[in-house]
C-alpha cells in the first residue's frame, strides 16, 4: 500500500478501552485559560507512570462558554471511571483552582458522573457556597482573586487509548517534519488528543522487560540503533528514525479518523514507511487496520 | 388537539381547582374532566360548571379565559405542561415538584409557593410571596424556577431553602426575606429591608438599593457564578443586558442578625 510514494505496512494499531472526560477551562484572557490547562495537562502522557492521559482539544470562543470567557477544552483518559474522577480532583485542585481567574465547567453529558467540585469545595473551609439550575450545581469556592467556580460533577464515557501511528524514516528531519504535518492534521479532529509532547512520542514502549519491576521498556523493535543486535528489529537499513503518535478519543471513530488524516499529512518525501504499534491483537479491545484508513 | 379548558362562568367567589393539574387527567376523557371536583366558596362543584372542557390529555392542558378568582391551578403538579392564557388566581403552582406553567398573564400572590421542582414563568406581574413559605411555615420554595417578566410584590423567595427566582422589573419589600440558600434576582428595583434575617443564599439586583444596617459592605468584583445564573436566563427569556451579565456587583453579607453567611449582589 502506498501514499504519495510512501510505503503503508499492512498492520494494525491496537488500542484499549479507556474511560474518558472532558472539561472546560475558561478564565479573564485565553493567556490565563491556556496556562490552567497546560498545567493540568502536563505529566499525562501515559497511564503508565502518570495515571492518566490527558491533553487540550481545542481553545473555545468567548461566545461559546456559560459565563462569556475565553476557554480551553480539556480531555482526559485513565483506566476507569473512578480514576477518572481521581486524578479530575487532584488536577483541577493543583492545576486549575490555584491558576488566577479560572473557572471549570462539565463538558461532558454522560449518564455516568463523577464527583468533583463537591469534593474540592471543602477548600472553602465552611465560606462555599453553591448555585443550581437547571440541573446542574456550581460550587463557589472562596479564593484571594474572587471565587473559583467549578461543577459539581463531570461526565464520564467509554472511551479508546491508544490508537497510534509509527513514522519510519530515513534521518531525523524529514521525520520530525511528518510528524509535526500529521499532529497538525490529527488535532483537526474533534474528540481527540495527542497526549505526548506536542502530540509526538520518540520513547514507544514495549509490554515488560528483562527486569522485574519494570512493566515497560524501550521498544527495540523500532530503534535504529538496535537493528543490528535486535531480534525484533522491524526496520530495514536505510531507516533512520522512528517517531510515534499516540492517540487517545472519546469514541473510536475519533481516533480512526484522527490517524488517517495524520496518516495523509506524513507521506512526505523521507519517510520510508507508515506504520502502527500493537501487541499481536492479545491486550487491546481495538485494532485499527491501517488499511482501512486509505 | 391538548386538553383544553375555557372559563365559561365567571365565578362570583374564589373556586379552588387545584384539580386541573396534568397528572389528574391521565387518562381521561373530556366528559369525566369536566366532571372533576372543585370547591366553590365552601360548597363543592364540578370543574364543568365554569369550564368549556374539549380536547384530549396528551401531557399539555391550556387554560383560557379571565382566571383571577380561580386558585391553585397547577398545585401539586408533578409533570406536564400547563398553559394558561389570562390572568390567574393565588396559589399557582403551589407546592409543584415537576413540569411547567406558562402564564400569558398576571398572577396573584403566592405563586409557587413551597415549590419543589418544576418551572414556573409569567409573561406578566406577580403579586406577593412568590416561591414563599406560607404563614406558620418557615421553608418556602425547595427547588425549581420561578421566572417573573414583570414585575413582583412583597416577601419575594421568603424562607426559600433552594432554587430560582427572577423578576424582569421590579420587586417589592422583603425580597429575599428569612432566605435559607437560593438565588433571587431582580433586574429591577428591590423595595426595602431586603434579606431581613436571611441566613444564606443570594439576592441580586440591577438597581441600587438601600441595605439594613445588619448587612456589611464586603468587596466589589464580578462573579462568575452569576454570569452563569444570568446566562441561563438569558437562555429562558429574559432580557439581560451585556452591562448585567459582564457588570461589576458590590457584594453585600448578611443579615448580621443571623449567621451572614447570605449575600445581596448590586449591580455598580
Amino acid at each position: 500500500m502506498l501514499i504519495n510514494g510512501v510505503t503503508v505496512v499492512d498492520t494494525f494499531a491496537e488500542a484499549f478501552a479507556m474511560s474518558g472526560t472532558r472539561v472546560l477551562i475558561t478564565a479573564e484572557n485565553e493567556k490565563w485559560a491556556e496556562a490552567a490547562a497546560r498545567t493540568m495537562t502536563g505529566f499525562a502522557t501515559s497511564v503508565i507512570g502518570c495515571k492518566c492521559e490527558a491533553g487540550i482539544e481545542r481553545v473555545v470562543a468567548a461566545g461559546e462558554t456559560p459565563d462569556g470567557r475565553p476557554g480551553v477544552m480539556v480531555l482526559l483518559f485513565a483506566t476507569s471511571a473512578d480514576g477518572v474522577g481521581k486524578r479530575l480532583v487532584e488536577r483541577i485542585g493543583q492545576c486549575v483552582m490555584t491558576c488566577p481567574t479560572t473557572a471549570c465547567f462539565n463538558a461532558l453529558q454522560s449518564e455516568n458522573t463523577v464527583v468533583v467540585g463537591g469534593l474540592l469545595r471543602y477548600f472553602g473551609d465552611g465560606f462555599q457556597a453553591s448555585k443550581q439550575f437547571d440541573g446542574r450545581r456550581f460550587w463557589r469556592v472562596p479564593v484571594m482573586d474572587g471565587e473559583f467556580v467549578v461543577e459539581e460533577r463531570f461526565g464520564v464515557q467509554p472511551a479508546v487509548g491508544g490508537g497510534n501511528l509509527l513514522l519510519l524514516g530515513e534521518d531525523l528531519p524529514p521525520t520530525l517534519s511528518a510528524a509535526e504535518a500529521a499532529v497538525n492534521a490529527m488535532r483537526t479532529v474533534p474528540g481527540v488528543i495527542l497526549p505526548f509532547p506536542d502530540g509526538v512520542v520518540r520513547s514507544g514502549s514495549k509490554v515488560g522487560s528483562r527486569y522485574k519491576s519494570v512493566i515497560a521498556s524501550t521498544n527495540d523493535a523500532y530503534c535504529p540503533t538496535l537493528r543490528a543486535v535486535s531480534k525484533a528489529t522491524a526496520l530495514d537499513q536505510e531507516t533512520g528514525c522512528v517517531l510515534e503518535i499516540v492517540i487517545d478519543g472519546l469514541d473510536v471513530d475519533a481516533v480512526r479518523e484522527a490517524m488517517r488524516r495524520g496518516l495523509r499529512a506524513a507521506a512526505i518525501p523521507g519517510i520510508r514507511q507508515i506504520s502502527a504499534g500493537n501487541y499481536g491483537g492479545n491486550l487491546g479491545q481495538y485494532k485499527i487496520e491501517l488499511r482501512s484508513l486509505l | 388537539m391538548s386538553l383544553t379548558l375555557t372559563l365559561h362562568t365567571q365565578p362570583d367567589v374564589p373556586l379552588e381547582a387545584e384539580t386541573i393539574v396534568p397528572q389528574r387527567f391521565d387518562g381521561m376523557d373530556a366528559k369525566k374532566v369536566a366532571a372533576a371536583k372543585v370547591l366553590y366558596g365552601n360548597q363543592p362543584a364540578a370543574l364543568g360548571d365554569f369550564f368549556r372542557v374539549e380536547g384530549r390529555p396528551d401531557g399539555e392542558l391550556r387554560v383560557v379565559g379571565n382566571l383571577s378568582w380561580i386558585k391553585m391551578i397547577g398545585a401539586g403538579m408533578t409533570h406536564g405542561r400547563i398553559v394558561i392564557e389570562g390572568n390567574v388566581g393565588m396559589h399557582l403552582g403551589a407546592a409543584m415538584s415537576g413540569g411547567e406553567i406558562l402564564v400569558d398573564g398576571n398572577v396573584a400572590d403566592w405563586v409557587g409557593e413551597e415549590m419543589s421542582g418544576g418551572r414556573i414563568v409569567v409573561k406578566g406581574n406577580a403579586g406577593h410571596l412568590v416561591g414563599s413559605a406560607l404563614r406558620g411555615e418557615s421553608v418556602g420554595a425547595r427547588g425549581g424556577e420561578i421566572i417573573i417578566h414583570g414585575n413582583a410584590g412583597n416577601e419575594v423567595g421568603g424562607g426559600m431553602r433552594r432554587g430560582l427566582i427572577a423578576v424582569g422589573g421590579n420587586s417589592g419589600d422583603f425580597t429575599g426575606v428569612s432566605m435559607l440558600a437560593g438565588t433571587v434576582v431582580v433586574l429591577g428595583q428591590l423595595g426595602i429591608r431586603t434579606g431581613a434575617g436571611m441566613k444564606r443564599g443570594t439576592v441580586v439586583s440591577c438597581k441600587p438599593a438601600e441595605l439594613l444596617p445588619t448587612f456589611s459592605y464586603a468587596c466589589s468584583y464580578r462573579p462568575v457564578a452569576l454570569r452563569l445564573v444570568l446566562g441561563y436566563l438569558r437562555s429562558r427569556g429574559l432580557a439581560i443586558s451585556d452591562a448585567q451579565f459582564f457588570g461589576r456587583y458590590r457584594r453585600w453579607s448578611g443579615d448580621g442578625v443571623e449567621t451572614g453567611r447570605g449575600e445581596v449582589l448590586l449591580l455598580e
